[in-house]
């Protein structure tokens, strides 16, 4: 079975702050890492691969440094790996993510499951997945929380619902983003890291996936960032003060209301 | 290309600490840019010399843009209601809708859904599109994308909202991408722009630790999806006018090619944090499991329920459906109690729009008493029984 993972090199959001008096963004210290989400999609390929065979590609479109993520996927259990690199793709939305990424897919070759993580956490969109399946043309599920079997043939499996889940068989090929509580995901082993260290990562640019230049990056995305800025802070509060019983009690004299 | 303008060019730096991917940078006396670029535009808003601006390739243009007209939304139905957020969506809907001086249209999917038509209507919408078949009465991907996909491209609407639920995050970035139609996800705000009919789509990024507006200058529909609990529903009018009309989806539904073996509703989730008035919240300042059978004791008192921030689900103290914030629920009670949570921005964003927000928290630097209309400062095993106890007296 020949499977592609789709990663993300991301900030790490969570140190990405925004400085309240100076309206900056304090990105002191922030780290390049592999989207959390992507993490779990590659543990569930490998997974897959481990139980009925066959290879994981593990993907990316970005910068050159994003060639660190799929090293690290290697390290973790992916065969190989490939970088999709051109500046022209700065800038791209998920509709000219979903289009670039659709036309590495296919210049890679045949593939039977794409997997993605449920979202990237820079942007949180979760819109990539599902636009990519629709320009492979597969039949696709997002937010799966569980694999319940595998065949040359289709995939079954738990996908996540508001209130609960639905058990969905999906033929091969298909696209599926996971979330987090589908596995854990498996340390880099030594050998995985010399491997990783080794693999030769094949760098492909806008014209080797045959892209069209008005559909990717900033010229192919029809949405367009026009301001950025903090959000609000809220107005009216109130730090009690006294011993606990005091605060307390000034608590409850605010609240009746609300009894 | 982002491209700057040396001359202009102060080397004042702010550029440099408005980019989330350290891009940009100031060496000797200008401001130079690197291959992590995104063209975010941060940088571009930030600075106060005009020095840099982002210069584009020929865009993808659609000529039509003035074909499209009205405003669509996409109720979602499932287990025998119409989910809550279709009537938000109908409220913003409305508003857009009277602002721009065209029709607000909802399409309805489902087995037999027609009965929902006048509660649809007396929401605000002007028509009530309904696809109704025996293929839809379960969601599926390719057979809910398919009916939404030809509707739109024959109807024309120049916005498409829809829910940012399990079901719409799933099937609306299909529609987009099939009709070449931006969509922003998770907006928090929409707005139309007078001067040109725009729709201004704003959202939180990075975890919500900034917020950014988003438009579609050249592209028809505008499609956005809202997370449940931002907008709020109009007022049901029983007395509105609108027009009922029969898809003939029979013609196009396709066969699908998803299997739906099984549908499992969790006893979990059947208190939905997002429905319920009062939320008692606990995070990792409880320490353990236990904590949270004091807030139940004291989210009884109120006829409410708990909810939790990402460490406290994480810990595995409680579970998912009980998270709130950028990646849990957005809930908009009257009254939210934040016991030991910190006030992440990532938890903020879920519950800032709480009418009264408490916060009990021990450290007083914690940013939750930034967001709290009422602090206190203390443990939380000595502040929520007294809590209890005072609110048991005040109810004899
Ligand atoms: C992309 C991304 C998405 C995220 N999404 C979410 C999300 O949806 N929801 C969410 O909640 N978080 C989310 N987070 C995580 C978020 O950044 C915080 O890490 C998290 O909210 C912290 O939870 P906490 O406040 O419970 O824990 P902490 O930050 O550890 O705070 C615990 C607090 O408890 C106080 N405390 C300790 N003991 C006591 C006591 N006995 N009495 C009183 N106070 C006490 C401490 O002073 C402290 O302020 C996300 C992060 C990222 C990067
Ligand atoms: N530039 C990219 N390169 C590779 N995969 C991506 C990229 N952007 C998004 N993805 C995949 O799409 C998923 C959803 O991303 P998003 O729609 O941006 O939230 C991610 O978890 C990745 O699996």
């Amino acid at each position: 079975m020949q499977i592609i993972v789709c990663v993300k090199q991301v900030p790490d959001a969570k140190d990405v702050r925004l400085d309240p008096k100076t309206n900056t963004l304090a990105r002191e210290g922030v780290e390049s890492i592999m989207n959390p989400y992507d993490r779990h999609a590659l543990e569930e390929a490998v997974a897959i691969k481990e139980q009925v065979g066959g290879a994981v590609t593990v993907l990316t479109m970005g910068p050159p440094q994003a060639e660190a993520v799929l090293r690290e996927a290697i390290s973790c259990g992916a065969d190989d790996g490939v970088l999709v690199s051109d500046r022209g793709f700065a800038g791209a939305d998920t509709w000219a993510t979903s289009y670039t990424l659709a036309q590495a897919v296919q210049s890679i070759g045949p593939c039977d499951l794409v997997l993605c993580g449920k979202q990237a956490i820079d942007g949180d969109t979760a819109q990539v997945g599902p636009g990519l399946a629709q320009r492979l043309q597969v039949p696709f599920v997002t937010c799966v929380q569980k694999t319940r079997s595998v065949s040359k043939e289709a995939i079954e499996v738990e996908r996540m619902m508001d209130d609960g889940y639905d058990v969905v068989r999906l033929p091969l090929p298909a696209l599926m983003t996971v979330v987090k509580d589908i596995n854990e995901p498996r340390v880099a082993s030594l050998k995985g890291k010399m491997k990783a260290k080794k693999t030769k990562i094949r760098t492909l640019s806008a014209e080797d996936i045959g892209a069209d230049p008005q559909c990717i990056g900033l010229a192919g995305s029809p949405t367009q960032v026009v301001k950025v800025f903090s959000p609000e802070p809220r107005g009216d509060r109130r730090v009690f003060a006294g011993s606990v019983e005091e605060q307390v009690e000034q608590l409850i004299e605010c609240l009746k209301p609300y009894l | 290309m982002l491209i700057i303008d040396c001359d202009l060019c102060t080397a004042c730096g702010i550029c440099e600490g408005n980019c989330a991917f350290g891009a940009i940078s100031v060496q000797d006396d200008c401001a130079v840019v690197n291959e992590s670029c995104t063209l975010c535009g941060a940088c571009v808003e930030s600075c106060p010399v005009e020095a840099l601006r982002i210069e584009v390739a020929e865009k993808r243009t659609q000529d039509n843009l003035d074909d499209y007209k009205g405003i669509l939304v996409f109720a979602e139905y499932r287990h025998g209601t119409v989910a809550p957020v279709s009537f938000e969506l109908l409220g913003i809907g409305r508003k857009l809708a009277d602002q721009r001086q065209v029709d607000l249209s909802v399409i309805l999917l489902g087995g037999k859904v027609g009965g929902y038509s006048e509660a649809l209507i007396a929401a605000g919408a002007d028509r009530v599109l309904l696809a109704e078949h025996t293929d839809l009465e379960q969601f599926r991907e390719d057979v809910y994308a398919a009916v939404l996909e030809r509707v739109i491209s024959e109807s024309k609407p120049e916005v498409v909202l829809a829910g940012a639920t399990a079901i719409g995050r799933s099937v609306i970035p299909y529609v987009a991408t099939a009709l070449n139609a931006g969509l922003t996800a998770d907006c928090t705000r929409l707005e139309i722009r007078e001067s040109d009919g725009m729709l201004l789509q704003t959202r939180p990024a990075f975890g919500g630790n900034i917020m950014a507006t988003i438009e579609c200058p050249h592209t028809r529909p505008q499609m956005a999806t809202v997370r449940p609990k931002v907008m709020a529903p109009a007022e049901p009018d029983p007395t509105r006018k609108g027009e009922v009309v029969a898809l003939n989806v029979a013609e196009y539904v396709p066969a699908s090619k998803l299997e739906v073996i099984e549908t499992v509703v969790n006893d979990e989730d059947q208190v939905n944090i997002q429905e319920v008035e009062a939320l008692v919240a606990g995070g990792r300042g409880l320490d353990s499991a236990k904590g949270f059978s004091l807030l139940r004791e004291l989210a009884d008192e109120l006829s409410g329920t708990v909810a939790a921030s990402r460490a406290a689900v994480d810990s595995g103290w409680i579970p998912y459906p009980h998270q709130v914030g950028q990646t849990g629920k957005t809930v908009n009670p009257k009254l939210y109690i934040a016991c030991g949570i910190s006030g992440a921005v990532q938890h903020a964003v879920g519950m800032q729009s709480a009418e009264v927000i408490v916060a009990i928290n021990r450290d007083k630097a914690a940013p939750i008493f930034d967001l709290a209309t009422y602090g206190i400062v203390g443990d939380l095993y000595e502040v929520v029984p007294q809590l209890i106890r005072k609110i048991q007296e005040v109810k004899k």
